[in-house]
Order: structure tokens, then C-alpha cells, then sequence
């Protein structure tokens, strides 16, 4: 029976092809129109932590090295006033299989379709993830594909992007590489139904779970270094997966008065579905272009409802400048000697910054880096950027305008964190609540709800929703 | 026209996966101007010409048709050229580290607020 494979016909059956390709009844969770039991979700879909700690073991992924930045603490401190300037820690997730800490999500996914009796796996990601879950099922002797959006309609490929594809085939997966638009998930769709394969989604909860284990290890590294929880764990953020299950982890830890922050990469007037923007963009992850959307309004993703749901952990979310970027990871290769990234780097620019501000006694963690290589490197990218027209250039970041201008601090000094507004993020997640499901009113369920998901006290919600023309019934 | 490709040679294939003007409605003016392209690689099944719409296998045995771009076609990417606006970085960071004034000539903080501080409690 040959099924319509046109763009409209193939949407239209995203939920059934889904439900096939997740083997997640979402519906089992729903209560109610908008609101959802997201950790019973959690807890019966996914696996305990030792089921996931033995699924990585056995994959040797995880138990990466805490190390200490010396060099980098001492340089903050010479740029901080007298007393400040905390110890900056790096888990070093390069470490892992396939060279990022994506092996941890991949290998829940990649094991939880071999034992549902799946033959193979996609994967739509332009990122790490996709050689994480090439490697996973290559050890599993798993079937992969990976869909990325690598080219604009030039034919010009993003180079991160590009050896982010070949590692991939490296590890035995047929790579599908698209242009720029946000139709890849017509084609990804496609292949689900073609093929049978299971959704190695990024947003289920197999995924984040596997990324809890990330947040534990910090916990019991820095409990083994030092007897004590960190005071802050800064965390790359894009998609949420990181930060949600990063914060877990810590949670489960004990570490519950750990500081969690998020940083991205500022990539703000650059549209992300644009042909021309594409290429004018020196990093394809950890960067605001997900990072906001996707933490006001996670389910947007690829899956009926994401694991990921950041605004529920982040105490703080910072955002760099791509200068920045390019300039700690030269300092991390040139001060500790360790090259790595650049994009997983955001969250050492952001842990630079906000380490100056903190006593010298206080504890930062990094909670991971990224291997580095051909196209994914700071001179790739520059030389990149300065073929399509950007200009680079030594000088205050603050003068660092998104595809038009990267610039190269002068001093560690000018690497500052720019403070995002939680309290707007978390009214435009409710904005977003409301119109994507055409809320009138709300009752206790609702009400509770967004509390969870907004990590708001009740009066900021009611007030958020009173704004909007939204009755609350309790 | 064009040289034969040999039944079996790693090839490229390129497909429309939607023409231009007929673009997601999301998408902004730009990329609805432009098609959604669709690049894959395989072993190529019978012998073919560059342009004709062949199937090849893919590496993990699926059949893909598509019209024939490009034979054995290299990554490309690298390591671009040394970025002159780097290279200098570590040694300025070397040379705060071992207690003299940052920056570059002197010119740390200038007008940078806080940069001002460098090496001051040195």
C-alpha cells in the first residue's frame, strides 16, 4: 500500500510515525491539554541510574577527568580584585567515545533500541550527537543514520558541520546531508517510516537520562577532591538536554545547592532557518538560536514532549560573545595544555567571567569539553568566517555584532557574562504555553504545571497568566 | 557526455527534495527562494555518466536514487589558515602569568574598565 509521501501528507502523520519510532505512548502522561506528569515520565520511561551507569560502563563511556585549570584560576585572579577569583574545574567529556559528552546520551538511546528489537537508528543532528550515536550502535552492531543540515544553496559546507558528517561514516553511518530549513524534519519523518529505525531523538527521556550520570560524576569528583559539592556548574546550553540532565544528576548527587548555569553563545539577529545567515555563523551549537527557544518552549523538538526542559533547572543563564569563545579555548590549549572544542568552550568563557566575581575558595566546574579537529576549530572558523565576509578583528567584545563582526578580546579582563532575564524567559514560556494550546483558563493542575516548568512561585505564574487574559480557577 | 563512472565507485548523488517556492511557510524569504537540497553517498549500481539519475547503495545497504554530482568527492574541510589575531594569545597570558603587565604593548584596559586590573594584585 503506497502512502502519500508528499510534505503535507507526511506531517500529518508525524504523531503515528512517532509513536512507531519512539515506542513512547506520550498520551499516557498528558493531564489535561497543556500540563503532563514529566517525572513519572521520567521515572517509567527511562532507566535508574545504576541500569545507566552499567549501560555506559559497558560502553566505556563516562567516569571522564575533573581537572583543575590552574593556570586559567590564576589568570582570572590577576584580572580579579583582591580575594576573588574562584577554582575553575573542566570535566573533560572529550574523554568519551566518539569525543563528547553526547556518548552518554547516545548510549541510553542506541541500548534502548537494540533491546526493544529495533534494527537501526536516526538521528537528525548536525551536531556531536551524530557521531555519538553512529559509535554507540557501531558497538552494538546497530544500523545508523544521521540527517544534518550541512549546506546552504551555494552547496557550501559549514566545516564544523562537515567533519561532524565525517566522523559519522567514520564510524559506519550513512549520512544524509541537507540545506539549510526546517524541513529536514519532513525528510527525517520519511526515513523513520521507510526504514523502521528507532528515533535516537536528542529529547527523550533515554537521552537526558543518560546525561544525569554527567552531573553525578561532577558531584562525586569534586566530593572526592575537595569533600564538597561545587558551589557553581556552568553547562553549554542549546537544545536543554545538557543543562536538564546535568542538574538532575546533581540533584540525585545531593548537590541541591550547587548554582546551575547556563551559557550560550550569543548569536542573536541571526535567523536560523535563513539561507544567508547560515554560513555566517561561526558555531552550530551551544548557541542562543536554540538556547532560547527551546527553554521557551521545549516541545518543539522532535518528540510529543521533550525530556529537556531547562527553565525547570537553570538559576542562571548567561550568554558570550563568539570572540570570547575563540579566545578561552586558545587559553585553554595554551595555558593547560588541552585542545579542545570550540562550541563545548562556551561554558569556560562563561565560567572565566563568573569565577572573577566569586571568593577564591569557591568552586567551578565546567562540566565538559568536546574534542576538536579539522573545521571544528577556532582557525577553521575564523578563516571561515572572514571568506564569507565577517570581519575579525582584536579589540572589546561588547563591539561583537553576530555575522557581521567577531572580536578577539585583548584581555582576559573584557571576557564578560551577559546576564540573560529568566523572569522574561519564563513569561514568554507561558506566552508560548497558552497560545500553543489555546488555554482560557487554568485550574490547580495547570497552575502547578507551569510552576514545575517555570520554576516560578505561584504569584509570578498567576500574574504571567492575568497578563495574558488567562482566568485562574483554583 | 562525460566519462563513464564505474558500476561499484563511491559517488555522490544529489536530489530536490522540495523546489523552490515550495518551502515550509516558516521559512524566511530568503530560503523559500532557494530548494531544499538533499546530498547522499553510495556504491553506484551499473555504470553511469556525471548528471544521470542513477541508485547507488549506501554504506549501510539502502537504495538511494538521485542524479550523479560527483565521484569520490573529498571532505574539503581543514584547519583553515593560522588567524594572526589569535597567534599572539598565548604568549600575552604567558607573560601575565609570569607577572608583567598583559595585553598587547601595554594596551590592556585601556578604556575596558575592569581590564584595567590586569596584574594588579599580581
Amino acid at each position: 500500500m503506497a502512502q502519500d509521501v508528499g510534505y503535507e501528507a507526511v506531517m500529518a502523520r508525524r504523531n503515528e510515525i512517532m509513536k512507531k519510532a519512539v515506542g513512547i505512548d506520550y498520551n499516557r502522561f498528558a493531564q489535561g491539554p497543556l500540563a503532563f506528569d514529566y517525572e513519572r515520565m521520567m521515572a517509567e520511561v527511562g532507566y535508574s541510574l545504576d541500569e545507566i551507569r552499567s549501560i555506559q560502563e559497558a560502553n566505556s563511556v563516562g567516569h571522564t577527568p575533573l581537572i583543575e585549570l590552574k593556570n586559567i584560576t590564576e589568570v582570572v585572579r590577576r584580572t580579579a580584585p583582591a580575594g576573588k577569583g574562584a577554582r575553575i574545574f573542566v570535566k573533560d567529556e572529550a574523554a568519551n567515545p566518539s569525543g563528547s559528552f553526547k556518548a552518554r546520551r547516545a548510549s541510553v538511546s542506541v541500548y534502548h533500541a537494540q533491546a526493544a528489537g529495533y534494527k537501526g537508528v536516526i538521528s537528525a543532528t548536525s551536531g556531536n550527537y551524530g557521531a555519538a550515536v553512529a559509535s554507540m550502535a557501531a558497538m552494538r552492531r546497530l544500523a545508523a543514520i544521521i540527517v544534518q543540515e550541512v549546506y546552504d544553496s551555494r552547496g557550501l559546507g559549514q566545516p564544523e558541520i562537515v567533519e561532524k558528517g565525517r566522523a559519522c561514516e567514520a564510524y559506519g553511518a550513512e549520512v544524509l546531508q541537507l540545506t539549510v530549513g526546517p524541513e529536514l524534519f519532513y525528510v527525517f519523518l520519511l526515513l523513520l517510516e521507510e526504514t523502521g529505525f528507532f528515533n535516537a531523538s536528542l529529547y527523550t527521556p533515554y537521552s537526558v537520562a543518560g546525561i544525569e550520570t554527567l552531573g553525578v560524576e561532577v558531584a562525586e569528583n569534586m566530593q572526592d577532591h575537595e569533600g564538597r559539592n561545587p558551589d557553581v556548574v556552568v553547562v553549554t546550553h542549546a537544545g536543554g538536554g545538557n543543562v536538564t540532565g546535568t542538574a538532575r544528576g546533581l540533584r540525585a548527587a545531593g548537590a541541591r545547592d550547587t548554582i546551575v548555569v547556563g551559557a550560550s553563545v550569543d548569536l542573536s539577529g541571526l535567523h536560523m532557518a535563513s539561507d544567508v545567515d547560515f554560513n555566517r555563523k561561526s558555531f552550530t551549537t551551544g548557541h542562543t538560536g536554540f538556547g532560547v527557544p527551546f527553554a521557551t518552549w521545549p516541545d518543539r523538538a522532535d518528540v510529543p514532549r521533550n525530556a529537556a526542559r531547562p527553565l525547570r533547572y537553570l538559576d542562571r543563564y548567561v550568554t558570550m560573545t563568539q570572540g570570547e569563545v575563540f579566545y578561552v579555548t586558545e587559553m585553554l590549549a595554551q595555558l593547560e595544555g588541552l585542545e579542545r572544542g570550540p562550541a563545548g568552550n562556551t561554558s569556560l568563557a562563561a565560567a572565566v567571567a563568573l569565577a572573577r566575581g566569586m571568593d577564591e575558595d569557591r568552586l567551578i566546574v565546567v562540566q565538559e569539553t568536546e574534542y576538536t579537529g579539522a573545521g571544528k576549530h577556532p582557525t577553521a572558523q575564523l578563516t571561515f568566517a572572514r571568506q564569507n565576509g565577517v570581519e575579525v578583528r582584536r579589540g572589546d567584545p561588547r563591539e561583537n555584532v553576530p555575522g557581521k563582526r567577531i572580536v578577539i578580546p585583548e584581555t582576559p579582563g573584557q571576557i564578560r557574562a551577559q546576564e540573560v532575564d529568566l523572569d522574561r524567559m519564563r513569561r514568554s514560556y507561558i506566552r508560548n504555553a497558552v497560545e500553543g494550546t489555546g488555554l482560557k483558563r487554568t485550574g490547580q493542575i495547570e497552575l502547578d504545571f507551569l510552576r514545575e516548568e517555570t520554576n516560578a512561585p505561584k504569584d509570578f505564574v498567576v500574574a504571567a497568566l492575568s497578563d495574558l487574559g488567562v482566568a485562574v480557577a483554583e | 557526455m562525460g566519462e563513464t563512472v564505474n558500476e561499484g565507485s563511491w559517488v555522490q548523488v544529489h536530489r530536490v527534495i522540495l523546489p523552490a517556492g515550495q518551502r515550509a511557510p516558516q521559512v524566511p524569504e530568503e530560503t523559500q527562494r532557494v530548494p531544499l537540497e538533499l546530498r547522499a553517498k553510495g556504491f553506484l549500481l551499473g555504470e553511469a555518466r556525471m548528471g544521470d539519475e542513477v541508485t547507488v547503495r549506501t554504506i549501510i545497504g539502502r537504495e538511494l536514487s538521485g542524479t550523479l554530482v560527483a565521484v569520490n568527492p573529498p571532505y574539503g574541510h581543514d584547519f583553515g589558515a593560522p588567524v594572526p589575531e589569535l597567534l599572539t594569545i598565548g604568549q600575552e597570558l604567558r607573560e601575565l602569568l609570569a607577572g608583567r603587565r598583559g595585553g598587547r604593548g601595554g594596551a590592556a584596559g585601556g578604556g575596558n574598565g575592569r581590564g584595567g586590573a590586569v596584574g594588579g594584585d599580581a
